[in-house]
């Protein structure tokens, strides 16, 4: 479960969210707003990312700013650009980075890492230049990098922003089979089928938090 | 594209040597074609890197890139060293740059860098025990993952300067400096903003 009670944060004079009292106890939730509307700074609370200048965020009792390293083995983060999140020359590489202090010896690791790629669209690239992969594949290894650590959680900020139709349907489909609770933050309003909460930020503030129906509406009237 | 190729997988000898004796050999190789004058000696060099190529079975596609840059390379030093010198000083020092640049790049393809990383980290381990390195801070394992980001940092930039220039060319303003200069460091910026983001969620800096 993830609770935030009276959070707020500040960058400086600049306030991008006040007052947020959630608890997130769904499967499946989805952060929607426009551009700088405060919804990725919330998600990146989640993990101790980002610190609330106030109230407090618990995840599953913990709090990310004081018991962080505790907080992000529990919380795996999906970042929009996969870019940025590869640090490995191979995708195999990439994978076996996360499972770095699992006490695995060097070819367990690897083997991990290759199934997890073959269980997520990936079989057989191991091997292969992580940065020649495509787009829509790049993400995917971002999310197995995740996935390998078995997470409780999965907080994913816009994934599919830089992915085309099909790797889009293809990203949210294999979300939707996760037994993690997922938090997505997304203004992408065709991904929201399967969720059951989606919360509604605009100027720092839940301005409606409900089924995808009634907030979707909410966000369209406010897109306007 | 850079002069040392990348990670070719593949199952010869030379793909299952350990890592740090193929580091340790490669310098032996590197130091004494900077040791020998003897151009004649520079050429078995030079020919016993070669025969590393098919004995890795390296493709041609992979081999021709890395050819072309090398040679190019050597033109340009064999003119400019004969001018200045004479052609025999100059072939000495073009054979050892081939045997050099050969070498490190046979490393380079026959290598993962997470193997590197593991032989840094390896080899490091004593140096870094509470009375030596450890003292300072040093960690075997920050080292490792140094050396890696350190490498990937060379594709990655070498991307980003290949989008900058597409669209500096895309505005007609392929010459400007400040075109050029201006998105790729605000880029490089913003790329290690996020690559940092990317590392705290996977723990790096809880260890």
């Amino acid at each position: 479960m993830i609770e935030f009670d009276g959070v707020g944060h500040a960058y400086g004079e600049r306030t991008v969210l006040e007052q947020v009292d959630l608890s997130l106890t769904e499967q499946r939730v989805a952060f929607v707003g426009l551009n700088g509307s405060g919804k990725s700074t919330l998600a990146r609370m989640i993990n101790g990312l980002v610190r609330p200048t106030r109230g407090r965020v618990l995840v599953d009792g913990l709090d990310p700013a004081e018991k962080g390293a505790a907080v992000r083995r529990r919380v795996g983060f999906v970042f929009t650009n996969p870019d940025s999140q590869i640090v490995m020359p191979t995708a195999g590489e990439d994978v076996a980075f996360s499972l770095r202090r699992s006490g695995l010896s060097r070819p367990e690791r690897a083997r991990r890492a290759a199934e997890v790629l073959a269980e997520h669209g990936l079989d057989g690239y191991a091997d292969h230049p992580a940065h020649q992969l495509s787009g829509g594949q790049k993400q995917l290894l971002a999310l197995c990098g995740m996935l390998v650590l078995d997470p409780d959680v999965l907080v994913c900020d816009e994934p599919t922003t830089l992915l085309d139709l099909r790797n889009k349907r293809r990203f949210v489909e294999l979300l939707g089979r996760l037994r993690q609770q997922v938090v997505l933050v997304t203004h992408d309003l065709d991904l929201l089928g399967g969720f059951e909460r989606v919360v509604v930020i605009h100027g720092g503030r839940v301005v409606a938090d409900d089924e995808p129906g009634p907030a979707v509406a909410y966000y369209r009237e406010l897109a306007r | 594209m850079t002069p040392l190729g990348l990670y070719v997988p593949g199952a010869s000898s030379l793909h299952r040597l350990p890592a740090g004796a193929k580091f340790l050999g490669m310098l032996v190789l590197v130091t004494v074609s900077v040791v020998l004058g003897s151009p004649i000696a520079l050429g078995v060099i030079c020919a016993v890197v070669a025969l590393g190529y098919p004995l890795a079975r390296i493709p041609w596609d992979r081999v021709w890139p890395l050819l072309r840059s090398v040679l190019l390379l050597a033109v340009v030093i064999l003119a400019l060293q004969t001018w200045l010198l004479d052609v025999r000083s100059a072939g000495v020092t073009v054979l050892r740059l081939v045997a050099a640049l050969g070498a490190a790049s046979l490393f380079t393809l026959t290598t993962r860098i997470d193997d590197v990383v593991g032989a840094v980290e390896r080899a490091l381990d004593p140096l870094c025990s509470p009375r030596m390195l450890g003292r300072f801070g040093v960690r075997p394992d920050r080292v490792g993952l140094l050396v890696g980001l350190t490498l990937q940092a060379v594709a990655t930039l070498s991307g980003i300067a290949a989008s900058v220039r597409e669209a500096a060319r895309a505005r007609g303003v392929e010459r400007s400096v400040v075109a050029f200069a201006v998105p790729f460091l605000v880029r490089t910026l913003k790329h290690a903003d996020e690559l940092g983001e990317a590392l705290a969620a996977r723990g790096v800096a809880d260890e």
